[in-house]
């Protein structure tokens, strides 16, 4: 069964990666403040007067 | 700050638009193609590209990467510039990646017809495929990391964090399971043998529907569902539990799909802990979804796109609960190699993507062409006949499925098989019809909306490039307040759950190492041979023809099974198989012990009509196996592909390999002859004989004394 070493090391590196991420996400400030984001992509910065909103 | 003004590319966003109705059209015409093959097997019209082993993989792959494919880079390229308040980083990249991806398509659609397979589902293309999908993974890639560098708004929106996991995830899943040893241009064994192929190739097919069905399209959930209504998400919180946690437990679930079979149990028990988990994080999403149309009901009953969405939303939330239920060992004791597996992931496939995709498509084509649709109320007609569709596909789908187990494991009161396998598959023939039914219906909706869109975007112009204002983002990030390294886990109990649970997962996987590193997971079996040249040029033509689509080779340790087809596998008997052929759907019966069941003229005969031999069977005839030459002329280049991953050819068999490959398919045309069936000994169906009448031989001789196997 060594091919579930590989699959460990995969599974693990991807794990790593998403940690990294969360902790880089964490640290950028992108979790402090839950109540903009979602509004925000509501509006669109388009500046066409044309553009349907 | 000076405000920035810059303009959305949404000339790329039309066209992966349109390639998605395109190949969604293909894809389903083939589902439709396949499904009415099963009911008149006379639709597999004798001719090799038609057959249903080649129809369902080009059906399959059509739907899933080049339907579903395009739909998560049209909502891709028109969220993220949008999410990140920057056109995409390279046009030039941007068009590589569309031009490229379609050349894969069209690649695959012509090499599936052609028959050149690995064999293992969802990731039947060839290496040179496989290749120039990684490479235009990377483009992929390499565009959108930079355009979310070169963003204009700090915060990363959630759905670009669904975005981020699926592109990692799916680069990893298919470069571990394409390792493919080449032998030609377009034929390659997998790297992996038998238990670790099949462990390998399903912790990839899980993930296939995790990263690529379910991830990106959670991405575009968030997206389309909350500027669809124009309400923002219910929970913004619950969208971030919801990717961390999902992202962490689905790549543990793929061994759900190998419960019962030779599998080490200890590998199959953790697939299903991790399935069950699920439900979590899948559920905590789908309500989060649903949620958000709270107080905007009253859109719905008006606006066909969240209709659609509703119904996509709900059909993820049934899929997601029968999943893990699916993952339980005494459900999937019924389930697995009948209907129900196929009703349940298009209960995910036709809801879940192929809603969203619409309703996605109904938003979003007008407004980049800055018109409105041309009838709300013919896109409401498909909603409508979609939703049915559905209905008429599942509902059929899942009787066949309890029909099939219910009459596959009774036993009289004599304590014998109570049905045989072909009342069985007579008895779901009528419930086949229905499912074909409910796709043709599907597929109706589909063109309905096709006619839709032509009406709609006829001499509207497209706003090729749509100007935008935002202001720059500013150098450096300033936190509000002076954060100890860590203090910001103690001020929020949702980062503490999402960290704890990490650690629960590495933390319970490094424990298990020590079990992996045992050798006895997959006990040797001294009786296992090698396949002779002809037996293996045999197996490359069942791989060709795709005969894993209908037969799986793998008798599960059920009373049932091993009355009906012998004793139960054995995880040392495959060492030898690159790649496994477990298959995962009984359309036909188990072949894991063919070998000796029947005499080589049945074989002979059944090949060339089997419905003259088995009355009332679906199974396509091969005519084309008794014209055909066996490509001899491969079987050195095989032998020593074969040799190079382990299998214990002795060096310098490649020479000789003809040799017997020939003495064996004389003696098999000889034993032809004599029942009066002639033919000549290098055809193909001599080749496919011998291959069927080596499986599950090997243990079969284990007390006799040591032979050569045949």
């Amino acid at each position: 069964m060594g091919v579930i070493l590989i699959l460990l090391i995969a599974s693990i590196s991807v794990a790593g990666f998403f940690l990294a991420a969360f902790i880089w996400s964490v640290k950028q400030g992108q979790m402090d403040d839950d109540y903009s984001p979602p509004r925000r992509i509501l509006f669109d910065d388009t500046v066409s007067p044309d553009t349907i909103n | 700050m000076q405000v920035e003004k810059f303009y959305y590319d949404n000339k790329i966003v039309k066209f992966f638009a349109y390639a998605t109705i395109l190949w969604g059209v293909v894809g389903m015409l083939a589902g439709l193609l396949a499904a009415l093959q099963l009911i008149y097997p006379s639709l597999n019209f004798d001719f090799a590209p038609t057959t249903f082993g080649r129809v369902r993989p080009v059906h399959t792959n059509a739907v899933i990467f080049a339907f579903v494919g395009n739909g998560i880079f049209t909502g891709l390229y028109y969220s993220l510039q949008r999410l990140c308040k920057t056109r995409m980083y390279s046009d030039k990249l941007s068009w590589i990646h569309f031009w490229g991806w379609q050349t894969i398509i069209v690649a695959a659609a012509i090499t599936l017809f052609a028959g050149f397979t690995t064999g293992k589902e969802y990731a039947e293309l060839e290496w040179p495929i496989d290749i120039a999908i990684t490479l235009v993974w990377l483009v992929l890639g390499y565009n959108m990391f930079a355009t979310i560098i070169k963003r204009r708004e700090r915060h990363l929106y959630v759905a670009v964090w669904f975005f981020i996991g699926t592109w990692v995830t799916v680069a990893l899943l298919h470069v571990v399971n394409s390792f493919e040893m080449p032998v030609s241009f377009l034929k390659s064994y997998s790297w992996y043998a038998g238990v670790q192929d099949a462990l390998v190739q399903w912790w990839y097919g899980h993930n296939a529907v995790a990263f690529f069905l379910t991830t990106p399209y959670l991405g575009l959930m968030y997206y389309f569902v909350p500027k669809a209504a124009n309400r923002p998400v219910y929970s913004y919180r619950w969208s971030i539990i919801h990717f961390w946690a999902l992202i962490f437990i689905y790549i543990w679930a793929g061994p759900h799909h190998l419960l019962y079979t030779a599998l080490p149990e200890w590998a199959q028990s953790l697939g299903t802990v991790f399935s069950i988990m699920l439900i979590l994080p899948s559920w905590g999403g789908m309500l989060n979804g649903l949620m958000t149309l709270r107080g905007a009901w009253d859109k719905v009953r008006e606006e066909p796109v969240l209709k659609f969405f509703v119904v996509a939303i709900t059909c993820y939330g049934m899929s997601t609960f029968e999943g893990p239920m699916l993952s339980l060992k005494n459900v999937n004791a019924i389930s697995h190699f009948t209907d129900w597996t196929v009703a349940h992931v298009h209960v995910g496939a036709l809801g879940w993507n192929g809603f969203l995709t619409f309703g996605m498509l109904y938003w979003l084509l007008p407004r980049i062409f800055n018109t409105t649709l041309y009838s709300k109320k013919l896109a409401g007609t498909h909603f409508w006949i979609g939703t049915l569709g559905i209905i008429l596909y599942a509902v059929p789908m899942y009787w066949a499925g309890f029909q099939h187990a219910i009459m596959m494991q009774g036993f009289t009161a004599e304590g014998n098989l109570q049905s045989q396998f072909m009342d069985m598959s007579k008895a779901i023939w009528p419930l086949h019809a229905f499912r074909a039914l409910g796709g043709a219906l599907f597929l109706v909706g589909v063109f309905l909306m096709v006619y839709n869109f032509v009406k709609t975007l006829r001499g509207a112009t497209l706003v090729a490039n749509e100007a935008a204002e935002a202001a720059p983002l500013a150098k450096e990030y300033v936190p509000t307040t002076k954060n100890h390294w860590h203090s910001w886990i103690e001020r929020r109990p949702m980062k503490m759950l999402v960290l704890s649970l990490i650690v629960v997962a590495i933390g319970g996987i490094f424990e298990l190492i020590p079990t992996f590193l045992i050798k006895s997971n997959v006990p040797t079996i001294a009786a296992v041979k090698p396949y002779t040249p002809l037996e293996l040029q045999g197996r490359d033509i069942y791989i060709r023809e795709g005969c894993y689509n209908c037969h799986s080779q793998m008798v599960r340790p059920f009373r049932d099974e091993v009355a009906r087809y012998g004793e139960y596998s054995k995880a040392g008997e495959f060492v030898y198989d690159h790649p496994f052929q477990w298959g995962s759907k009984r359309t036909g019966p188990d072949l894991a012990r063919e070998g000796g069941k029947y005499p080589d003229s049945w074989h002979f005969n059944h090949f060339i009509k089997p419905s003259v031999i088995t009355e009332g069977s679906v199974m396509p005839a091969y005519p084309w196996l008794f014209d055909n030459d066996i490509d001899t002329a491969s079987t050195p280049a095989k032998i020593n592909a074969m040799r190079t991953i382990g299998v214990p050819y002795e060096k310098g068999y490649d020479r000789i390999a003809n040799s017997d490959l020939m003495a064996q398919a004389e003696g098999i045309r000889d034993g032809l002859a004599k029942e009066k069936l002639k033919t000549a000994a290098n055809k193909e169906i001599i080749a496919i004989i011998a291959y069927l009448q080596r499986l599950g031989k090997d243990i079969k001789t284990v007390n006799k004394p040591a032979t050569a196997s045949n």
